[in-house]
């Protein structure tokens, strides 16, 4: 095979697994998956310093750190980053990784539609955060309510980079949704029926539907501000008849199920952890796994709870109110689910569980204080309110970012075959714990007592100065948390113990397989009995059952047969033909053109691109 | 592992104790300028009670589930040599009653809900007294079309009557908040919205744009002034007059700058002059505060506000007039005249 491989370009890319060429046309989704999580960190890190200096600027009343105009770019900039760039991003370094490694495929349904997801969000996040260098970052909030986003009321580049940047990023969540929901659908290993799919799968499932549901009406309110902001159409203009509320329901209708969008995989990522390390199975897993179907239905009926305050009277504001509150009944079921898989347990108080456990307790008191949203006479007073901040980061921060970092504990090791170090992983939980809380529990009262949102200076007579400061220290002890995250990693990356495949005594597939595991994955595709199959192959089913049959070894000859797609350099050039393309729009239409020629080009190359068939090749 | 517990939960109580003494020592202060939850209107009063109930209901059951769930870390820790623990995988009798038990408790937040949507969103009395509020960049513009008064920043209120605000929306969306009298209510171009309510307590509040409007979102704030009879009275009184007609030279030397000079084109002083882009004047003096309540109604504010309003409130729309320093010193005396 090494002589053939000489005479065939094509196969000769295929073997090279180090340098930079390797990274940009790899099309394994492990790679991609790897490639997700490091840009999506590095953009955490930028939203969070955006939040270090807010808080820095609200540290004491009547504060000029920085300017009403930097204050508002940063609050922009950190929803926007946290939402897109961050928190979706992080989860979707989840889903690339380990949907196929649980499902017992070797990889997604479309590698080179994966790698081009990637590119083209990487291309987004660039776009948006360019920005900065102009002295044009975005600054209509990230909700960018019409009528203060139109040419009248923000002039400048500001809000085109925002509209166009998000355009760019929903293309690549578009794509990459799509590509899971085949991939979960189809690919799935002999015997795993859509009940015996491990719960991150199916929270990924529901998340992956919500995408290609929700993401057109974002995309067609952008198009309409588009359309006013560079052609003078009047979509959003009062002057003309428009209804500014257009854009708060096409927004809201994409934005609440973005909000299960970033929540989801987190209630996945703990559905996993808590049954390894209390060696238990999920405690009712199809009531959680219909739960998380009934979030992600319900999540489409409520989006005016966002809107409670505009005036859409009564017959609204109760239809709104009790879609809201039956939200409630799911998840907080799926918390009893949860404590109770760890109920009669053995629990191993890693940091990964660590991390689970603060995930229901930070998220039990967002969704309780989302309960009280949820009647709008209430919510009169809590909306655009410091209470609202407060809700959203136990939701977003307390939920999603534990849930993520309890996947980051929990499957370092097979992604990196290396264990983080404990210690330091216990620190930074009960850094992050303590932070976090200081943080955002005095928001609470603020709140209560009247401190309004997106406001960038506070008079000293309202008594709002003391827990503010508060809140700016425990700011700056989650950013010492995360500082520990990175050292950890770079303390275990070349000389932490080596895991092994399965470090956690687990019960799913990707723990069955070598860390970090091989190009194909699975060297024979196993065949599944249950929802822990890995579990069921080392311990049986606990109730007299005899462990099922581990798939036979398999021999150096079989795994040389096994054909796996070769790289392409196509996603990345036409993620870039698109940039040059919306680019365009802030330059001269020349570019637009000629960007929208190379897409059409490399769109047709990407398509067209010709592979050798396996049995050719050997 | 039970070291590790230990540490673990010493930890947590440590946690506990310090956010405890944390608040023990500088107390949650209730009653402040722009608290939410010291109603002074029925209005008010109506919402707090609801957010009394769904509190203590979510706060029981907040405790409850991290009590649980601290019992069940400690309870259920690895010990060495334990055995693998039994794999449950359900109780159904179990999972559908806490199901129906969840939904049993939203009813009991839902119903007191539905009944204060319908209450507080009826058509106004004839009595009513009637306020047309309108939100700009970045200040307010107040007027009583039956009492023809016309005035901006600063609302004034008769105590125990109801009053009904319409709110209109010329630029971009902004939302009426006066926490103390009660929630907000957005300002939506091409929409009239209306939020009804009554002032029991006679009382200075502080009101907020509580939705961001753009470059100086935080700084368009207003106040409002709650009467007694006799005080209401007066104020009306002193509100229908005509302007005040300057005596101090000074002030006469404002008047002429003032209706010289650009200010007449976006500020109405009644007999004077019709501008509408700005505040009404009329009765500027009278106002304890300015700029949309960010700084006192003082002769060194106003000048400076006069000489470069955007340096004051970033944004501003009041362009800088380029006048001279005794120009401003003039107009400034003017101003404050006009009581």
């Amino acid at each position: 095979m090494a002589t053939q491989a000489a005479f065939m370009p094509g196969a000769k890319a295929e073997t090279a697994t180090t340098g930079v060429w390797s990274w940009i046309t790899t099309v394994d989704h492990k790679r991609i998956g790897i490639l997700y999580g490091v840009t999506a960190f590095i953009f955490f890190l930028m939203g969070g310093i955006e939040a270090l200096i807010m808080r820095a600027q609200l540290a004491r009343p009547d504060n000029n750190l920085v300017s009403a105009q930097t204050f508002n770019e940063l609050f922009t900039m950190h929803g926007t980053t946290m939402v897109f760039l961050a928190i979706m991003p992080l989860s979707a370094a989840f889903f690339n990784y380990m949907i196929p490694l649980q499902i017992g495929a070797r990889d997604v349904a479309f590698p080179r539609l994966n790698a081009l997801s990637y590119w083209i969000f990487l291309s987004g996040g660039l776009f948006i955060n360019s920005s900065f260098l102009f002295g044009a970052a975005p600054d209509g909030g990230w909700f960018g309510y019409a009528t203060l986003t139109t040419r009248q009321f923000s002039p400048g580049h500001h809000i085109d980079f925002w509209m166009l940047g998000l355009q760019i990023l929903g293309i690549a969540s578009m794509l990459a949704g799509f590509n899971f929901i085949v991939t979960i659908v189809n690919m799935r290993a002999p015997g795993m029926t859509l009940m015996r799919m491990p719960v991150f799968v199916w929270m990924s499932l529901v998340v992956q539907f919500l995408v290609v549901l929700a993401f057109p009406a974002i995309t067609v309110a952008l198009i309409l501000l588009m359309f006013d902001r560079f052609f003078g159409t009047l979509f959003y203009a009062p002057a003309a008849g428009a209804d500014p509320l257009l854009w708060q329901h096409l927004f809201w209708i994409f934005g609440h199920p973005e909000v299960y969008i970033l929540i989801l995989p987190a209630m996945g990522i703990v559905s996993e952890v808590l049954p390894t390390f209390a060696r238990k199975p999920l405690f009712g897993a199809p009531v959680v796994i219909y739960s998380g179907i009934m979030i992600g239905f319900f999540g489409f009926g409520v989006w005016s709870h966002h809107m409670f305050s505009v005036g859409m009277g009564p017959v609204a504001d109760s239809a709104f109110s009790i879609a809201t509150m039956l939200i409630a009944v799911p998840t907080g079921v799926k918390i009893l689910n949860w404590i109770s898989t760890l109920w009669g347990g053995s629990i191993r108080f890693t940091s990964a569980l660590l991390f689970s456990l603060g995930f229901i307790a930070m998220f039990t008191m967002g969704g309780l204080s989302g309960v009280m949203h949820a009647s709008p006479p209430v919510d009169l007073q809590q909306t655009d309110s410091y209470f609202v901040v407060a809700h959203f980061h136990y939701v977003l921060f307390g939920g999603s970012i534990f849930g993520i970092f309890s996947g980051f504990y929990y499957w370092w090791p097979k992604m990196t075959g290396r264990l983080l170090d404990e210690k330091l992983g216990k620190l930074h939980f009960w850094l992050m714990m303590v932070g976090f809380n200081m943080t955002f529990f005095p928001q609470h009262y603020l709140g209560l007592i009247g401190m309004p949102r997106r406001i960038y200076t506070y008079a000293a007579d309202l008594n709002w100065g003391f827990w503010n400061l508060v809140s700016t220290i425990g700011a700056f002890i989650i950013a010492l948390s995360i500082f520990v995250f990175i050292v950890n990693v770079i303390k275990t990356r070349r000389s932490g113990p080596v895991a092994g495949p399965d470090p956690w005594d687990a019960r799913t597939l990707e723990w069955a397989i070598p860390s970090p595991p091989p190009v194909y994955n699975f060297a024979t595709i196993p065949t599944v009995h249950g929802r822990d199959e890995l579990w069921l192959q080392k311990h049986g089913d606990g109730h007299g059952g005899a462990p099922t049959r581990k798939p036979a070894p398999t021999t150096a000859k079989e795994i040389a047969a096994i054909h796996m797609p070769p790289p392409s350099y196509w996603p990345i050039l036409l993620a870039l033909a698109l940039a040059v393309m919306l680019s365009g729009l802030l330059i001269s239409y020349v570019q637009v053109v000629a960007g929208g020629l190379l897409t059409l080009y490399c769109m047709f190359k990407f398509a067209l691109e010709y592979h050798r068939p396996a049995q050719e090749a050997h | 592992m039970t070291k590790r517990a230990r540490v673990t939960a010493s930890l947590l109580l440590l946690a506990v104790v310090v956010l405890g003494a944390g608040c023990g020592l500088v107390g949650w202060e209730w009653d402040t300028p722009m608290s939410t939850v010291q109603p002074k209107s029925d209005f008010g009063k109506m919402t707090h009670d609801i957010f009394m109930l769904i509190s203590w209901t979510t706060l029981v059951i907040f405790i409850a589930v991290e009590a649980v769930l601290l019992y069940v870390c400690f309870r259920y820790r690895d010990r060495p040599g334990a055995p693998i623990p039994k794999q449950t995988h359900g109780h159904t009798p179990l999972e559908i009653s806490w199901t129906v038990a969840f939904a049993a408790i939203l009813v009991i937040i839902g119903i007191p809900t539905i009944r204060v949507i319908f209450k507080t969103q009826e058509a106004p009395a004839a009595t009513t007294l009637h306020v047309d509020v309108t939100g700009k960049q970045w200040w307010w513009d107040f007027q009583y079309p039956t009492l023809k008064i016309h005035t901006a920043n600063e609302l004034h209120l008769p105590v125990g009557q109801t009053v009904a605000f319409y709110l209109h929306g010329p630029d971009v969306i902004h939302s009426f908040w006066v926490p103390q009298l009660g929630g907000k209510r957005d300002v939506v171009p091409a929409r009239v919205n209306r939020i009804i309510l009554t002032p029991e307590v006679p009382g200075e509040y502080l009101g907020q744009c509580a939705e961001y409007c753009g470059m100086s979102h935080a700084n368009m704030r207003f106040r409002v002034f709650v009467h007694d009879k006799a005080g209401w009275d007066k104020w009306v009184a002193a509100q229908q007059a005509p302007p005040v007609e300057p005596k101090e030279d000074l002030a006469v030397k404002g008047k002429d700058v003032f209706s010289q000079s650009a200010c007449m084109g976006c500020h109405t002083i009644d007999g004077l002059s019709a501008g509408v882009l700005g505040p009404n004047l009329t009765h500027f003096g009278s106002r304890t505060t300015m700029a949309a309540g960010i700084m006192k109604n003082t002769p060194e504010n106003v000048a400076r506000w006069i000489e470069n309003p955007a340096h004051v409130k970033p944004g501003a729309l009041m362009p800088a007039l380029g006048l001279r320093d005794e120009q401003i010193k003039a107009v400034t005396a003017y101003l404050q005249s006009l009581k």
